[in-house]
C-alpha cells in the first residue's frame, strides 16, 4: 500500500506540513481563516536536532502496538490504514505510551489524533506531501 | 478442522478470536463468556461515570465482529476443564476442544473487615453491571468512601466526581498508585487529585464497619453512605488448578502462552508469563498485555509459531487532565526533572534504559517505551537527547531513516 515516507537529507525545516496538514483537517475553506493567529495542532510534526530536520507521522505499521494496546477499541486498522474512531477515543494516552514513534498526540478535543493519510478529508493527496516544496515527504509503494 | 474454545469474553480472548484468524480462518471459534455481553471495555467504565461515553460506544469491537470471524459466543460459565477426553463443562454443556484457551480474568479481591456484611451499598469497580448498580445507588448527597487508591479505586473516584457530595479515598499504603508510582510522583498526582475535592487517608484503613460509619485504624470516624472496595484482583484459576494445570499466583505460561498442558493456552489476567522488566514470570495485568497474550495464544493454537517475550509493565493514567505513563522497573541510576507539575524520571541500568514516569509533558513517551523493550543499548544511542526529550533523534541516521523511510 501507499504511504507517507519521509527523506531527511531533502527536509529543509521549513514546518509548511504543519501548516498543511492543519489546514487541510481543519475544515474550513478559506486558509487565512483556518491558520491566521491560530496555534495549530498539527498531526503531522517536524523534529529538530542541531542541523538535522525531519518530520514526523503515523508510520501505519504492518503490525500496529497502538491498536493492539488501545483500552476502547478506537484504533483499528483499516485497508492497511491505522484509523482512530474519536467518538470511541477517552483519551487515556495508552496509545501515546506505546507508539514508538512519537507518532500520536493528544488533540484539542478529547480524544488523541494521528495522521489517516487524508483520507477523510477532501484532500486527494495527503497535505503534507502535496505541499511539501522539496519533495522531502513522499506518499508511495515501498 | 479445528475446534477452538476460548474460556472468557473479554479482551485476551479478541486477542486470540484475532490470533487465531490470522492464520485460520476455517476452525470452529466457540467462546464462553461469563458476562452476558460481548467484549466491552471495562477501563471505560469510570468515563460511563463521567458521561464521557456509553455502552454502545465501549463496545470493544462492531457488532458484526463474532459473525464475521465466525465465533460462536455462548453466554455460559465453564466450570470444568477435563484434559483427558478434551472438553470443557459448563451447567448448560460440553464444548470438545482440540486447542482451548484460557482466558478468565480476574476478579475483585474483597478482604474480610468486620461488620462489611451489614454494609447495604457496598460496590466492586469492574465491570459493567458494577457501574451500573453504583450509577443507581448515588444522588448529590452520598458520601463516598473507597477502599484502595489504586487504579480502580482512583477512577472511580473521578467517574463519581461532580455525582455525589463527598469522596474518600483510604489505603494501608502511605502512597497513591503505590504499584505504578514512587513517592514523589505520586504526591503530585495526589495534589490533583486533592485539588478536584477528593479526599485521602492515607497510612489508614478500616479497622470495623458500624452500619454507615467506619473506624479507622488510626481511630477516625469516617461517615459514610456508599462503599467501594477497590482493594486489588485476583486471577480467575481455580478451574486451572482444578484440572491440574500449572498454577502459582496466576496460570504458568511460556512465551507461546501455552500452559504445563498440552494444547491449552492461557492469556490475559489470569496468566502469569515472562515478564522482561523483572526477568521473571508475574501478572502483568494490564489491557495491552492481555491483547498481546491472547493474539499470541490464537496464532500458536492455529498451529503457527509465535513468541511473546517482551511484556514490561507499563500505564497511562489519567486524572482531571493530568497525565501519568509509566514503563517498566525503578531502579539503577536516576535521571530526573521537575517542576511544579510535571515529573520525569528516567531509569537506568546495564548501560540501558529500564523504566520511566512521565507526569505533565508525555509527549513522545513510546519511544521510551520501545527503547525499553527492544533493550538497545545507550552506547547505539544518543543519551543526552533521551534524556531531554524522546524523539527519533536519539536513533543513529541510519536507523532513523528506515524508521521514516521504510515499512515497519
Amino acid at each position: 500500500m501507499k504511504r507517507i515516507y519521509v527523506n531527511e537529507e531533502w527536509c529543509l525545516g521549513c514546518h509548511l506540513c504543519e501548516y498543511n496538514c492543519a489546514y487541510a483537517n481543519s475544515g474550513i475553506k478559506d486558509m487565512v481563516k483556518a491558520l491566521k493567529g491560530a496555534e495549530i495542532n498539527p498531526k503531522i510534526h517536524i523534529e529538530e536536532s542541531g542541523k538535522i530536520t525531519y518530520a514526523v507521522s503515523c508510520r501505519h505499521c504492518e503490525d500496529p502496538i497502538c491498536v493492539k494496546s488501545c483500552i476502547s477499541g478506537a484504533l483499528s486498522k483499516k485497508d492497511g490504514i491505522v484509523c482512530i474512531d474519536k467518538n470511541k477515543c477517552i483519551g487515556c494516552f495508552t496509545c501515546i505510551l506505546v507508539c514508538p514513534y512519537g507518532a500520536i498526540r493528544p488533540s484539542d478535543e478529547h480524544a488523541v489524533q494521528k495522521c489517516e493519510l487524508c483520507i477523510n478529508n477532501s484532500v486527494e493527496m495527503p497535505a503534507c506531501v502535496k505541499g511539501c516544496p522539496n519533495k522531502a515527504i513522499v506518499y508511495e509503494e515501498r | 478442522m479445528k475446534n477452538y474454545v476460548i474460556i472468557g469474553g473479554s479482551v485476551a480472548s479478541v486477542g486470540c478470536i484475532e490470533g487465531i484468524r490470522s492464520a485460520d480462518k476455517e476452525g470452529k471459534i466457540i467462546m464462553l463468556c461469563k458476562e452476558k455481553v460481548p467484549a466491552y471495555c471495562r477501563p471505560l467504565i469510570s468515563y460511563y461515570l463521567q458521561k464521557k461515553t456509553d455502552f454502545q460506544k465501549m463496545k470493544y469491537r462492531s457488532d458484526k465482529f463474532y459473525q464475521e470471524n465466525n465465533v460462536e459466543l455462548i453466554y455460559e460459565e465453564c466450570k470444568k476443564i477435563d484434559t483427558s477426553n478434551k472438553s470443557v463443562y459448563t451447567e448448560k454443556g460440553i464444548y470438545p476442544y482440540d486447542k482451548l484457551c484460557i482466558a478468565t480474568g480476574s476478579s475483585p479481591f474483597v478482604p474480610h473487615f468486620k461488620g462489611i456484611e451489614k454494609i447495604k451499598n457496598k460496590f466492586c469497580f469492574m465491570t459493567q453491571d458494577d457501574a451500573l448498580s453504583l450509577e443507581k445507588t448515588i444522588d448529590k448527597n452520598s458520601d463516598v468512601l473507597i477502599i484502595g487508591a489504586g487504579l480502580i479505586g482512583l477512577k472511580c473516584a473521578e467517574g463519581l466526581t461532580g455525582r455525589v457530595k463527598s469522596i474518600t479515598i483510604c489505603d494501608l499504603s502511605t502512597r497513591i498508585l503505590s504499584s505504578i508510582l514512587d513517592e514523589e510522583s505520586a504526591k503530585l498526582m495526589q495534589k490533583n487529585l486533592e485539588k478536584n475535592g477528593i479526599k485521602f487517608l492515607l497510612g489508614d484503613s478500616v479497622s470495623e464497619f458500624n452500619n454507615d460509619s467506619a473506624t479507622m485504624l488510626s481511630g477516625k470516624q469516617i461517615r459514610f453512605d456508599i462503599l467501594v472496595t477497590a482493594v486489588g484482583v485476583k486471577p480467575n484459576i481455580d478451574i486451572a488448578s482444578d484440572a491440574s494445570i500449572e498454577t502459582e499466583k496466576g496460570i504458568i505460561v511460556d512465551n507461546n502462552m501455552l500452559t504445563s498442558v498440552p494444547d491449552i493456552y492461557s492469556a490475559g489476567d489470569c496468566a502469569q508469563g515472562y515478564n522482561m522488566s523483572s526477568d521473571t514470570k508475574s501478572i502483568i495485568a494490564i489491557w495491552p498485555n492481555a491483547y498481546m497474550q491472547g493474539y499470541c495464544a490464537g496464532v500458536n493454537m492455529a498451529g503457527q509459531i509465535k513468541e511473546f517475550d517482551n511484556a514490561i509493565p507499563m500505564n497511562a493514567i489519567g486524572f482531571f487532565g493530568l497525565h501519568a505513563l509509566t514503563a517498566g522497573i525503578y531502579k539503577g541510576k536516576v535521571y530526573k526533572e521537575k517542576s511544579e507539575n510535571a515529573i520525569k524520571k528516567l531509569f537506568f541500568e546495564d548501560g540501558k534504559l529500564v523504566g520511566y514516569i512521565l507526569i505533565g509533558n508525555i509527549e513522545n513517551a513510546g519511544i521510551y517505551t520501545s527503547v525499553i523493550r527492544e533493550k538497545i543499548p545507550l552506547s547505539s544511542l544518543n543519551s543526552n537527547i533521551l534524556k531531554k526529550q524522546p524523539s527519533l533523534a536519539v536513533f543513529n541516521e541510519k536507523n532513523r531513516r528506515k524508521k521514516l523511510g521504510g515499512v515497519v
